[in-house]
């Protein structure tokens, strides 16, 4: 360039166009957008690290205390200061793994109904019907759990379940138990009622995303509704139910106090499912007021850390179990 | 004048008229449920005759503990009292509220309230899991008039911290060796919250109550108010003097009357297994814990204008839930005590 053109551009006035204006403002605010975006994930990830982290310097001083042992024994003792976290970490899953026992069948059921077994104009009251069930308050729950369903259990099932599954030769102990209404096995079905809602919801939503196409053609090579349900759509929705069912877990685990109502708060081990036990979840509801001694506030928060792990670990074990089902379909 | 100046100048009468009115204090106060049912009376009385609100919660005596150290609330009501250092590290002060008795209670078929008779050592044993069937024989041996079914007993005890349990495992360590044993095989011992051997734990002298309710077959413990408002049956037991004896006010007043108050320092005495011959063994009382220097002089004014009328006028309410009204002894030591140690 010579330097007349030079002189020429310093007296030429700046005429970016409008567009490209235009496209530089968008730029920055896109940048902006993804940076506030960026921002609140962010934010949700730091807040679950503070939690945890937390949670763990509260309970550091039950951790010192005891070491490993906190995870294996099964004492509770305020007055002598031994604790041991054995028995609400075992109430908790078995509580949880029964509630989704009961509950992924029954949801599986409902969301299939919804999505291609029902006449139109069922669909909607029964849907609405499900979600009402999810909108009841958890204490409610409880409630019912205590004064409806535990006395029913009490004079009904119980009996017959502790007369008749308890004499099956190698299972039956785990049927065994007095007729108390209260325990494991209630405290898991009305657990299942509650988390039913959840699973449910996610399961139809995303029935409802197979193609059409991949359903017809099904039907039209002659598949039976099952055949379509268990062969086209269950292996196209498979990592959304999944995670649909990991929700509910995940609320099971946590569930605080319809499981105080009517799991029995006991601190034996028992691996009767008639027994009452305790959760994580209601052994601090009940006792973090009066824990005023530190070992014992330490031991409870410790027990919210295990809480924590005790999720960590089913999640992984959920991803685990997906990837490789991905890997044998090749995907 | 004009309208704008008439406006401002009455809203200004008006404002220094309103604030020249007593306004009532919020007074809140927190702890045992054994209390519970009858300080909800006191309030509700006391409201017509002051314009203060007292707002109590039925949190458990640790609770109230918890809650009156941190000065969250301006008394806290404990079944269990603090010792002497507890109180004076705090800057606490405590003093006996009311008496009431702690009850067992029973879930059995075909056996009325007040029929079945226990003992101490045999409701420890049960407690502790050692006695499992209501036929056993140490039960019939004392119940030779009842039918007892040969059923499991379901053992139900508070999950949370409770001065009702604290009450309940002094006595019992007071009467089974068993129970209060620090040698191998260790007992429960005395506390608010013991390592219990069996059963199930209800929150609250009301999850307690429910439970026995629901549960066929169950032994619990509640305070007696508790009892009676339920319609729940309850036991009879045989008292230290060898005598037995039906639960009721004029046995937990005997029970309050053969202790000796006036050798406690900071009124800290347990009363279970009284001596008297008509003494109810597990009687208690409840201690009002207040801070002698108060963090708040209007509040601890009116906290002392309430608890002085339940002193003086809430007997009678008192009675009619089934509590015993602290004798007029006690009564008039109690207004020295605040006398002396409270800064008003």
């Amino acid at each position: 360039m010579t330097e007349n053109t030079q002189y020429m551009s310093a007296v030429i006035p700046d005429v970016t166009s409008e567009s490209e204006k235009r496209a530089a403002r968008d730029h920055r605010h896109d940048a902006w957008f993804r940076r506030i975006m960026f921002g609140a994930a962010l934010l949700v990830l730091l807040l679950l690290a503070c939690i945890a982290g937390s949670t763990l310097w509260g309970g550091a001083l039950a951790f010192k205390t005891f070491g490993f042992e906190f995870l294996t024994s099964t004492e509770w003792d305020a007055v002598n200061g031994h604790f041991g976290a054995l028995v609400p970490i075992y109430g908790t899953l078995v509580t949880s793994f029964l509630a989704l026992l009961i509950a992924v069948p029954v949801s599986f059921g409902i969301a299939i109904f919804l999505t291609e077994v029902a006449p139109p104009w069922l669909r909607t009251p029964i849907a609405s019907a499900v979600e009402l069930l999810a909108g009841i308050p958890s204490i409610i729950y409880g409630m019912w759990g205590l004064f409806v369903f535990g006395p029913f259990m009490a004079a009904y099932l119980a009996p017959w379940i502790n007369d008749y599954l308890g004499a099956l030769p190698l299972i039956g102990p785990i049927f065994q138990g007095p007729p108390l209404g209260i325990g494991m096995l209630t405290a898991g079905i009305v657990l299942a009622i509650m988390i039913i809602p959840f699973i449910t919801s996610v399961m139809t939503e995303v029935f409802r995303t197979v193609p059409v196409a991949l359903k017809e053609s099904a039907y039209a090579l002659g598949g039976t509704t099952w055949e379509v349900v268990w062969d086209i759509v269950l292996p196209y929705t498979r990592t959304a139910v999944v995670g649909g069912v990991f929700l509910g877990l995940g609320r099971a685990l946590g569930e605080t106090m319809a499981v105080t109502f009517v799991l029995g708060n006991a601190h034996q081990f028992s691996a009767s499912l008639m027994m009452p036990s305790s959760s994580i979840a209601s052994v601090i509801a009940n006792e973090f007021s009066e824990a005023y001694t530190d070992l014992h506030r330490s031991s409870l928060i410790a027990l919210g850390f295990l809480l924590f792990v005790v999720t960590f670990i089913v999640l992984a074990i959920a991803r685990l179990m997906l990837s490789r089902l991905s890997r044998k379909e090749g995907v | 004048m004009n309208l704008l100046t008439k406006t401002r100048l009455s809203l200004l009468l008006a404002s220094m008229a309103l604030s020249g009115m007593a306004h009532a204090t919020d007074v809140t106060g927190a702890g045992s449920s054994f209390v519970f049912p009858v300080i909800s009376k006191w309030a509700q009385d006391y409201s017509k005759d002051s314009a203060n609100r007292i707002n109590y919660q039925s949190i458990g005596s640790g609770g109230g503990i918890a809650q009156i150290k941190a000065a969250t609330v301006d008394f806290g009501a404990s079944d269990a009292p603090l010792s002497a250092e507890d109180l004076k590290a705090a800057g606490l002060g405590q003093f006996p509220s009311v008496i009431g008795g702690i009850v067992p209670i029973i879930n059995l078929e075909n056996v009325e309230t007040g029929k079945l008779e226990l003992d101490g050592q045999t409701l420890a044993d049960i407690f502790q899991g050692k006695i499992t069937k209501w036929n056993d024989p140490k039960i019939v041996a004392m119940n030779s008039g009842l039918k007892l079914p040969d059923s499991a007993i379901t053992v139900v005890h508070r999950s949370d911290g409770s001065g009702t349990s604290f009450n309940f495992t002094s006595y019992l360590s007071k009467v089974s060796p068993a129970w209060a044993s620090t040698a191998e095989p260790k007992g429960p011992g005395t506390g608010s919250a013991v390592q219990w051997p069996v059963g199930v734990g209800g929150k609250g002298n009301e999850g307690v109550a429910t439970y026995v309710k629901q549960i066929k077959g169950s032994i619990g413990y509640v305070e007696y108010s508790y009892a009676t408002q339920n319609k729940i049956s309850y036991t009879k037991l045989k008292n230290a003097a060898g005598k037995v004896i039906e639960p009721n006010a004029a046995a937990f007043a005997a029970a309050a009357d053969s202790a000796d108050w006036a050798s406690a320092k900071d009124f800290n005495l347990i009363m279970t297994n009284a001596p008297g011959e008509k003494a109810w063994p597990i009687t208690a009382t409840t201690w009002i814990i207040m801070y002698k220097e108060p963090k708040s002089a209007e509040k601890s004014a009116a906290a002392f204008d309430f608890l002085k009328w339940s002193l003086e006028k809430g007997q009678e309410q008192a009675k009619s839930l089934e509590y015993v009204p602290l004798p007029a002894s006690l009564v008039s030591k109690i207004e020295d005590y605040w006398k002396t140690e409270f800064k008003k």
